[in-house]
């Protein structure tokens, strides 16, 4: 009996082994080479231009303060919410300018905001769909009605985007949505592209910032660290950024070209391919404890003797 | 209920001076709770943007359940390698895993900032099977109810042999006027105390595909707590971040669960002045060295294949962690290589302790300590946080106590009226001889006569 049911379970771990190998060979050939949409919308942030004015920041809380729950703290002469210097995106700030200074001569402005990956990782994680990709505009969005707060989506994002408000009973994530229900809606451009007034921030499609980027790094090859940031990281971002200081001084991680959500995504999928693996697991295992309890008779007989005791 | 039975009650107070202590800090713990729902997670936690997750997931979620994967331990060895002796082991380590990961669920309703949508979970169109939260979500629901359908049998037991004592002196008790007419009332607990005795045999007959369920359940959402990190390729220190955290997390869950039944039954045997059950705790100890050797194989060759080694080695602050967990389950387990020392309830109690702390702290190098958001970012729990978990953990001990007390739940000892003048301090001498439940040791014979031929 014994020697019987290790068979069973060499058995079963072959098979399960052999079964795991084919769908991950399978599904790594699948998955080979995301295609990179560049119809989708996003902006180009050229820090050589920015004069950090933070009217970005200004016209983001003033538009997107009033959708939602989002409630800001206003001092009664600042009806606008205009006197207010936070110092990190938070979950009162969905756009950030930070000044990093590294001598007199050597600075530069840099503006955060959510990247809007083309392979998100707050999308890929989110376990009820909080976190949704648009098809078309490319715009990662985030719906507090669906939000549960487990706050998965900061613990994926490379980019420390989604932020949690922790000072709140009811909290809720924050992050920027291209201002998809304010101002992209009504004006066909984010606030802060909008305002700004040196055009360090363009709006647009992707293919077009693109062709703009490259434009001003032939144009200027010694203005500009020759990279755009966010055209290959991480699977490629809609956000895209040129600078003249290396990236990761002003706070952007190095990352891979693989989206990080292709290999988590990648790994799941090969164990949980169709349900078929957790389904021959189950199966497998009762008929060897059916199997093993028939060869205990005696022992069942235990738990029913109980009944038969009365 | 004679001699002849595998489980029994506790007999004793179940309101005693630790009962009281534990309520304390339970309660203690609970107003924490409160005030994190009136103020928010920032008022009594020091999580962050950067470290959203702190140790209310890491320890309470991610170690916990690991820690209560004893029943699921105990199960695979008992029904799938066919093991019966260990059976009377099994209802309290269920009850165990019953309460971890009870709690676990209950300190995650704590750390959701929006528990109120967490009925998303059973909206199909908002499934995301991406996610492995979402599977870890689903499967750790489906999993606690699954144990608690595996306890209900002691249940259903102690229904049909109680005698109502005190559901009776309560009626006494109460005023005239309002009690129950006597004999209704014995009429209807005569009726439940039928029913009980008509679900349970109906309820055995089927139980076994819990059963299984209660193994299959565990080795998906143990692989994808794993799974949870592997998003997180800038964040998690190379020493910790591959490609085989969900099979490590597996194997990991597994030995924990070993260890943690041996440790339970030690514990258990010592404070409720019980002999230790030397024969079951030397075999199962057997196992866990390769369990653990397998685990350790596998992390030190993703090490070599990432080249890592080096990193490993390199004395820094991950990797002076890495080493402590590493050498935490190599030593414990060494340990037991050694027939003599696994005969010995000291030494055991030591190798399983290393082995628990080990495998937990490769929990908390994943979740916490080898998790960098980037520059600035710090973590330390707050005192309130802290609380909070323990307040928990009390609760799941001082439920534990409650029912191997209300339930018949800890192995049958033939002899445990003598045994409860057994003295401490030596306890390999003076642990008493198992006497073996004759069902069982018949059905051992007969297992050892099938194997002869």
């Amino acid at each position: 009996m014994k020697r019987q049911s290790r068979r069973d379970f060499l058995k079963l771990a072959g098979a399960t082994g052999a079964g795991l190998l084919a769908c991950g060979a399978g599904s790594a050939l699948a998955s080979e080479g995301t295609q990179i949409n560049n119809q989708e919308l996003g902006m180009l942030y050229d820090a050589t231009k920015c004069v950090g004015c933070k009217a970005c920041m200004a016209a983001c809380k003033k538009v997107n303060s009033d959708y939602g729950s989002l409630s800001y703290e206003k001092a009664q002469f600042d009806p606008d919410g205009l006197w207010d210097a936070p110092s990190d995106l938070s979950g009162s700030t969905r756009t950030l300018i930070k000044l990093f200074k590294e001598s007199d001569t050597r600075w530069s402005y840099v503006k955060y905001s959510c990247m809007h990956c083309q392979k998100p990782s707050c999308v890929s994680v989110c376990p009820v769909s909080a976190m949704t990709k648009e098809k078309v505009s490319g715009i990662v969005d985030y719906n507090k009605n669906t939000c549960i707060g487990c706050r998965y989506c900061q613990v994926a994002c490379p980019y420390n985007i989604p932020k949690f408000q922790w000072e709140k009973a009811l909290p809720q994530i924050v992050k920027c949505d291209l201002c998809k229900n304010t101002n992209l809606r009504e004006k066909g451009i984010s606030a802060c592209a909008e305002v700004c007034p040196t055009g360090a921030i363009m709006f647009g499609k992707r293919s077009d910032l693109l062709e703009t980027a490259h434009g001003r790094l032939k144009l200027n090859p010694d203005k500009y660290i020759a990279h755009i940031y966010g055209e290959h990281e991480g699977g490629g971002t809609n956000h895209l950024y040129l600078a003249s200081m290396p990236f990761n001084k002003l706070g952007l991680p190095e990352i891979a070209p693989e989206a990080p959500a292709e290999f988590s995504e990648k790994i799941q999928h090969t164990i949980y391919k169709g349900f078929i693996a957790p389904v021959a697991l189950y199966s497998t295992l009762c008929f060897i404890a059916v199997k093993n309890m028939k060869g205990h008779k005696g022992h069942e007989a235990d738990d029913a003797h109980e009944k038969e005791d009365k | 209920m004679g001699h002849s039975e595998e489980f029994q009650k506790l007999e004793g107070k179940i309101f005693t001076k630790s009962f009281f202590i534990l309520l304390a800090v339970v309660l203690a713990g609970f107003f924490f709770v409160g005030v994190r729902y009136v103020k928010g997670i920032g008022a009594v936690s020091n999580m962050s943007d950067g470290y959203p997750w702190g140790i209310w997931i890491t320890y309470d979620v991610a170690t916990g359940t690991a820690i209560a994967c004893g029943g699921y331990a105990v199960a695979i060895l008992v029904y799938i390698r066919n093991r019966m002796q260990y059976h009377p082991m099994i209802r309290s380590a269920i009850l165990t895993s019953m309460f971890g990961y009870g709690l676990a669920g209950f300190s995650v309703m704590v750390d959701l900032g929006r528990p109120w949508n967490a009925y998303n979970f059973f909206i199909p169109s908002k499934w995301q099977a991406n996610s492995a939260m979402f599977e870890v979500a689903l499967c750790v629901m489906a999993y606690s109810t699954v144990l608690i359908i595996e306890f209900i049998p002691a249940i259903l037991t102690s229904i049909e042999q109680s005698k109502w004592e005190r559901m009776i002196q309560l009626r006494n008790w109460l005023h005239p006027r309002i009690a129950p007419d006597e004999t209704t009332m014995k009429d209807k607990l005569e009726r439940v105390r039928l029913g009980a005795a008509w679900l349970k045999p109906r309820l055995n007959k089927v139980l076994i595909f819990f059963i299984v369920l209660g193994i299959t359940l565990p080795t998906m959402h143990q692989s994808s707590l794993g799974s949870l990190l592997l998003i997180a390729s800038t964040k998690l220190h190379p020493l910790w971040h591959t490609g085989f955290l969900p099979l490590l997390f597996l194997i990991n869950c597994v030995f924990i669960g070993y260890a943690i039944a041996i440790l339970e039954s030690i514990i258990s045997s010592y404070s409720f002045k019980r002999p230790f059950e030397l024969e079951e705790l030397s075999g199962l100890a057997g196992l866990v060295p390769f369990v653990t050797v397998i685990w350790l194989g596998v992390l030190i060759g993703d090490l070599v294949y990432r080249n890592q080694l080096s990193a490993a080695l390199s004395g820094d602050f991950y990797s002076s962690f890495f080493l402590t967990e590493f050498l935490l389950v190599a030593l414990g387990s060494l340990l037991l290589f050694f027939k003599k020392l696994r005969r010995s309830p000291r030494w055991l109690f030591v190798s399983a302790t290393m082995i628990v702390l080990g495998g937990a702290l490769y929990r908390f190098n994943v979740y916490l300590i080898g998790f960098n958001p980037g520059k600035g970012w710090r973590y330390f729990p707050s005192f309130a946080e802290v609380m909070i978990t323990v307040g928990i953990v009390a609760l799941e001990i001082l439920a534990y106590k409650v029912f191997v007390a209300l339930f018949p739940v800890l192995p049958n000892t033939s002899g445990h009226h003598g045994a409860q003048k057994q003295k401490k301090k030596t306890p390999v001498k003076q642990a008493k001889p198992i006497e073996l439940d004759p069902v069982v040791a018949q059905a051992q014979l007969k297992a050892a006569i099938k194997n002869l031929n």
